[in-house]
């Protein structure tokens, strides 16, 4: 049998429709790989009785017909959904042992649909930060490596567990969350496909929230198809979210393959940033050449406010993280710190139980929010992510049907190698995708070739809000042209 | 703008973060670099310009004023550190 974990998700659906393996087999097969990789310290937790069990039941379900239309594909989840009688804890010390009485939304969805749970994934300490470097179970490894070297990369963040086990075949596709590019830029950074959809498209409904006006949950997984496939089962409206938004989900899967011919593409000009390297310039301008090939017309647009997404960004999801932590008191679930007094006993906790990242950015948060600051820092935000929403609202209303940037400035960097003596060295990964999350559009990374040490690089398509169908069928060109990229297996 | 120290200790107890004295200088220079990296909103003209409220154009949605969930409370204080007959236990509050 030729080595299941290489499968696609499509192909496997086939494989077991037509009884070729059973789920259970097709689990077993990725429950050893990823005994095999421990040393990527992409999972934070493994279930495999829970899989196994999971993939008995479907099987006996494809067995009778009744397989749905994630049946029996085994799946990563990301430790910031909340997973029924499964640890999670965010990654961050102060969740301790929580295990949820109930499960999220989106993941119900893919258990509605057949997917089979492998185990929580790591991810940056409440989804903060872009390299995977800040959870309390140390970082994950990027299975990619410079050529002849073996210094450990990062897989980028938040979502870097989901992408290194998917680039690594350890499951064949993985939940994650976008924040500030979460999705997108870790995708990148292992040559995965990751898709941050519309804001309200899938329901936040049992994840944990870092900050709500910008969070929204996608897939990662090894192609465009499959990425499309997924998301069909995470998206959908949720009364239990008041900003899931109640429209039809689309068959995401049947744009795949669709014709590109006549639609017109934006560049934005400000993505074209000073000392930007050469190797992404080329990716770029190589993106835009498959896309004119495909018969998309290319058009230069102009996105003045791009400069502003990343500071405006390190106000408000702050300021949201610090209510949204506020939560963590020690006295109803995870860590508890004793103190003197209850305010002891808060203050205590949350020294202990939060993180570096965690605790700068609770604190940057607290003080655009208080008073005297309120308007100065916050509120003149906010007025600048109406900005650069009309940026973008200008560019569609004029005909454009997506836009293509890169997805990162740089290739993945070494484990330790970049933010220690400031913090806004990290904060820069997020330039190109965190525009995305501040006007609530649909986004989705591509892997798009590689620089000159060997590393993927990925390319980006921003679209109009819930038009993620348009970029399943640029993206599918994108992957056409420039093919697929696995890491050779070294771990 | 930037923090001094004793803004430092103030913004930590707002948090509720036990901060120690050494931590402060650390904890002030990151802050300042954030703050400086903020700054460049202040070139930004937003005369007249609405502060954004909600990404997408929606309508609040409003549910039924009726009980629709409960009745749980073991699952409530099962992932507490410390409870007694379904109470969440802290230390004394009220003298």
């Amino acid at each position: 049998m030729t080595d299941l974990t290489s499968l696609t998700i499509a192909e496997a659906r086939s494989g077991l429709a037509s009884k070729s393996f059973t789920s259970l087999e097709l689990t077993d097969a990725h429950l050893a790989a990823i005994e095999a990789a421990r040393s990527l310290n992409a999972f934070v937790l493994e279930t495999p009785d829970q899989a196994r069990a999971m993939a008995r039941t479907v099987d006996a379900k494809i067995a009778k017909g009744e397989g749905g239309p994630l049946a029996g594909i085994p799946l990563g989840i990301k430790d910031l959904f909340a997973t029924k009688d499964v640890r999670t804890t965010a990654c961050s010390k102060i969740l301790g042992n929580f295990v949820p009485p109930y499960e999220s939304t989106v993941t119900s969805q893919l258990w509605r649909d057949g997917a089979v749970m492998l185990g929580k994934l790591n991810n940056d300490e409440f989804a903060m930060g872009s390299s995977n470097e800040t959870s309390c179970f140390g970082p994950v490894v990027n299975p990619w490596r410079r050529e002849g070297s073996n210094t450990a990369l990062v897989p980028g963040g938040s979502s870097g567990g989901s992408a290194s086990a998917v680039a690594a075949l350890l499951c064949m596709g993985a939940t994650a969350t976008d924040t500030g590019g979460s999705i997108r830029q870790p995708a990148a950074f292992t040559a995965t496909v990751g898709v941050k959809p519309t804001y309200g498209r899938c329901s936040r409904w049992g994840i944990v929230a870092f900050a709500s006006s910008l969070d929204q949950a996608g897939p990662i997984a090894r192609t465009v198809r499959d990425s499309a496939i997924l998301m069909r089962s995470m998206a959908g409206h949720d009364p239990k979210d008041t900003t899931s938004v109640d429209i039809g989900v689309p068959d995401y899967e049947a744009a795949v393959g669709k014709s590109v011919k006549g639609m017109k593409i934006g560049i934005p000009k400000e993505y074209r940033l000073d000392g930007m390297p050469a190797e992404i310039e080329k990716l770029w301008s190589e993106g835009a050449a498959w896309l004119k090939a495909a018969g998309a017309e290319l058009v230069e647009v102009s996105l003045p406010h791009t400069k502003y997404a990343l500071p405006a960004y390190y106000i408000v999801a702050p300021a949201e993280a610090s209510s949204n932590l506020a939560r963590y008191d020690g006295v109803r679930y995870g860590l508890r710190v004793p103190g003197r007094s209850i305010g002891e006993l808060y203050e205590n906790t949350r020294a202990e139980g939060f993180g570096d990242e965690v605790r700068r950015r609770v604190m940057i948060g607290t003080y655009v929010l208080s008073a005297g600051y309120y308007d100065a820092y916050y509120l003149r935000a906010q007025k600048v992510r109406t900005l650069i929403k009309r940026d973008f609202e200008d560019c569609f209303a004029k005909g454009i049907s997506a836009i293509l940037t890169p997805a990162t400035p740089s290739a993945a960097f070494g484990v330790g190698e970049k933010g220690g003596a400031d913090p806004v060295e990290m904060y820069l990964n997020d330039i190109f995708t965190v525009t995305v999350n501040m006007a609530g559009l649909p986004g989705i990374a591509v892997p798009a070739g590689k620089d000159a040490q060997g590393l993927p690089l990925g390319l980006q398509l921003i679209g109009r809000p819930f038009d993620e169908e348009t970029l399943f069928s640029l993206g599918e060109v994108v992957e056409q042209a420039a093919g697929r990229f696995t890491p050779p297996r070294w771990w | 703008m930037s923090v001094d120290a004793a803004t430092v200790r103030r913004i930590a107890h707002l948090a509720r973060i036990a901060v120690t004295e050494a931590e402060v200088p650390h904890l002030q220079g990151e802050l300042n670099a954030m703050l400086a990296f903020v700054e460049q909103l202040s070139e930004v003209n937003i005369d007249g310009v609405e502060p954004m409220t909600s990404v997408t154009p929606m309508e609040m949605k409003k549910r039924q004023d009726v009980v629709n969930d409960g009745e749980i409370p073991d699952d409530i204080v099962r992932n507490a550190p410390e409870t007694q007959n379904h109470f969440f236990l802290v230390p004394k509050v009220v003298e």
